[in-house]
């Protein structure tokens, strides 16, 4: 199975599918941030594939690697019961990609919660608000430079 | 004028609600829109959720759900403690069901390191996980049915659930933080008298859900207040990523138990329950099911169940036992790698889902070699079954918010993480 996904992405993407690989069984696919809504768009509308359930999306932080931050992406058929990950990296200076909303709606939630963690902006995000942190706080947590302890100072307590 | 708004800026989660198409049109509307703000302390919440709702009259028209008042940065903290302990952290999330997420959790590092745990702690797994569903949905239909107006029934399923509890007790040391999950195996093997209490609780358990199902099942109240409300459709389901007995209530046949199994569901006979019509009253039918199902999978695992070791022969991998840390010198050491150093899985990326009682609980693990996992990622079912929340109270009434949100069974530990 994972081998004929790979090659159906590489047949009609060519060099936007980056790479793939395998571990533990699990097929990972790195994509070109540019082509990601085609390709999302794709596996979920091919009858063959039908990836139809986006489990999953977050980011990821790989600190001192060129392309800083990436988003993955865990997707589920209901048909085929089978997984596919997809990723792709976008670097630190601009780290922005096009949103998948338009494909699944589950994406919302979880694509501003990796914005909220990661300071990752999903272009054409209909709602791209922080989920978690306070709307004023100016850091974002899990990206590797913020301290485990915390900023002080960072988040206002309410005054007594 | 201009400048009286300058000076109050307004929330974001405000104007969010503002911005919203409310382009929602009723006959007998009552002219004046409000906005009504529930939570996050409210106990129709389940926590800490807090929804802002935009009236028009009694009916909704717009809401905007606002999570992070639980948020403890579960996924921080997980980068920085090594796969072990993490474990306490897991029972913090879905806080109903423990022993499930230990599971699963388990599982996940089990997967990610390239080991498994021998068929005895695979059969308590599969008790325990079942356990803890019955536990988790009997508490949700106390509450919805607390929710709605109905007492009684929520005494009588937190009856049920303190004899479960005990029996964590009994289990694990806990009643209700139990860690009973190690990497590679169980904490302890099951002792005779839980054996016997997990019995007598099964044999019991049939009569007691009657119970409760004959105080609802034709409650006019009940039906009247749950047929037709918060109806979400198959398709919309799918497109939120709903998943568990709230995508099985629309009439999809998914568990994650049979769809790819793990642990022992294979050599077990159960089945799937689904319902059509998608609505609160379909989502109390399937759970209903559902602790049915639990309880012959419990029986069916208490008789097959092997004997033999519950953790696996992996010392680089598994925590070696108290006794023979202080009695052997390999296991001293062992036991001082695995608890300073951690384990040290190969290099790579993992996702591990298993069927929780809320739907489908993940683990992404980003390895990168280390102790610590580079990066670690909780999928959460209660936090992607919220997000199907709004489109399900847009039309309804005030008073069904709370039935809404009581039937899709939201637990904030695991939404806000």
């Amino acid at each position: 199975m994972n081998q004929q996904v790979v090659e159906k992405l590489k047949t009609r993407f060519g060099d936007a599918i980056l790479e793939s690989g395998e571990f533990r069984d699990e097929l990972t696919v790195s994509v070109a941030k540019e082509k990601i809504v085609e390709v999302c768009q794709f596996l979920k509308n091919d009858p063959e594939l039908a990836y139809n359930l986006l489990a999953d999306l977050c980011g990821i932080d790989m600190a001192r690697s060129e392309l800083r931050f990436g988003v993955i992406y865990n997707l589920y058929s209901l048909a085929t019961k089978h997984r596919i990950r997809l990723k792709t990296f976008v670097s630190e200076e601009d780290p922005a990609v096009p949103t998948v909303t338009g494909v699944w709606k589950t994406a919302n939630w979880h694509e501003r919660e990796a914005y909220d963690m990661f300071g990752i902006v999903f272009v054409g995000h209909p709602d791209l608000r922080r989920i978690y942190m306070p709307d004023e706080f100016e850091h974002f947590p899990l990206r590797k430079d913020f301290p485990l302890m915390g900023i002080p100072g960072s988040l206002p307590l309410p005054k007594h | 004028m201009e400048t009286v708004q300058a000076a109050l800026p307004r929330s974001k989660i405000l104007q969010t609600l503002e911005d919203l198409n409310t382009n929602v049109q009723f006959d007998d509307a009552l002219e004046s829109e409000m906005v009504l703000n529930m939570g996050p302390q409210h106990p129709a919440t389940h926590g800490v959720l807090r929804l802002l709702v935009k009236l028009d009259g009694e009916r909704v028209i717009a809401c905007v759900p606002e999570l992070g008042y639980l948020h403890r940065g579960y996924e921080k903290l997980a980068e920085n403690c090594s796969y072990h302990e993490f474990i306490p952290h897991t029972d913090r999330l879905d806080y109903l069901s423990p022993l499930s997420n230990n599971t699963i959790y388990a599982l996940a590092v089990e997967k990610l390191i390239g080991i498994e745990a021998p068929p005895r702690a695979q059969y308590i797994r599969v008790i325990i996980s079942e356990l803890a569903r019955i536990s988790s949905h009997l508490l949700w239909l106390g509450t919805l049915a607390i929710d709605i107006g109905a007492l009684t029934v929520f005494m009588w399923s937190f009856r049920e659930r303190e004899k479960l509890y005990d029996l964590f007790e009994c289990l694990a040391g806990a009643r209700f933080t139990t860690s009973y999950t190690r990497i590679g195996g169980v904490a302890q093997d099951l002792s005779v008298s839980v054996i016997v209490m997990i019995e007598k609780f099964i044999s019991e358990f049939s009569n007691n859900l009657g119970d409760c199902e004959k105080l609802l099942n034709r409650n006019r109240i009940f039906v009247e207040r749950t047929d037709g409300i918060g109806v979400i459709s198959a398709e919309q389901a799918i497109e939120f990523g709903v998943t568990g007995p709230n995508l099985r209530a629309c009439g999809i046949e998914h568990d994650l138990r049979r769809a790819n199994p793990y642990l022992v569901y294979d050599d077990l006979d159960f089945d799937v329950p689904t319902h059509t019509g998608g609505d609160v009253l379909a989502r109390y039918y399937q759970r209903v099911a559902e602790m049915k199902q639990s309880q012959r999978i419990v029986q069916q695992a208490l008789q097959k169940i092997p004997t033999g070791d519950v953790h696996a022969l992996k010392p680089k991998k598994v925590l070696p036992s108290k006794e023979r840390i202080y009695t052997h010198m390999e296991e001293l050491i062992h036991d001082f790698m695995l608890v300073n150093v951690g384990i040290e899985p190969p290099v790579g990326e993992t996702y591990f889902a298993g069927e929780a009682p809320k739907g489908e609980l993940g683990f992404y693990f980003s390895s990168n070699g280390k102790g610590h996992p580079w990066r670690m990622k909780i999928r959460s079912p209660s936090f992607v079954n919220l997000q199907a929340l709004p489109s399900m109270i847009q039309n309804a009434m005030i008073s069904d918010v709370v039935a809404i949100i009581g039937s899709l069974d939201p637990v904030m530990g695991e939404a806000d993480k």
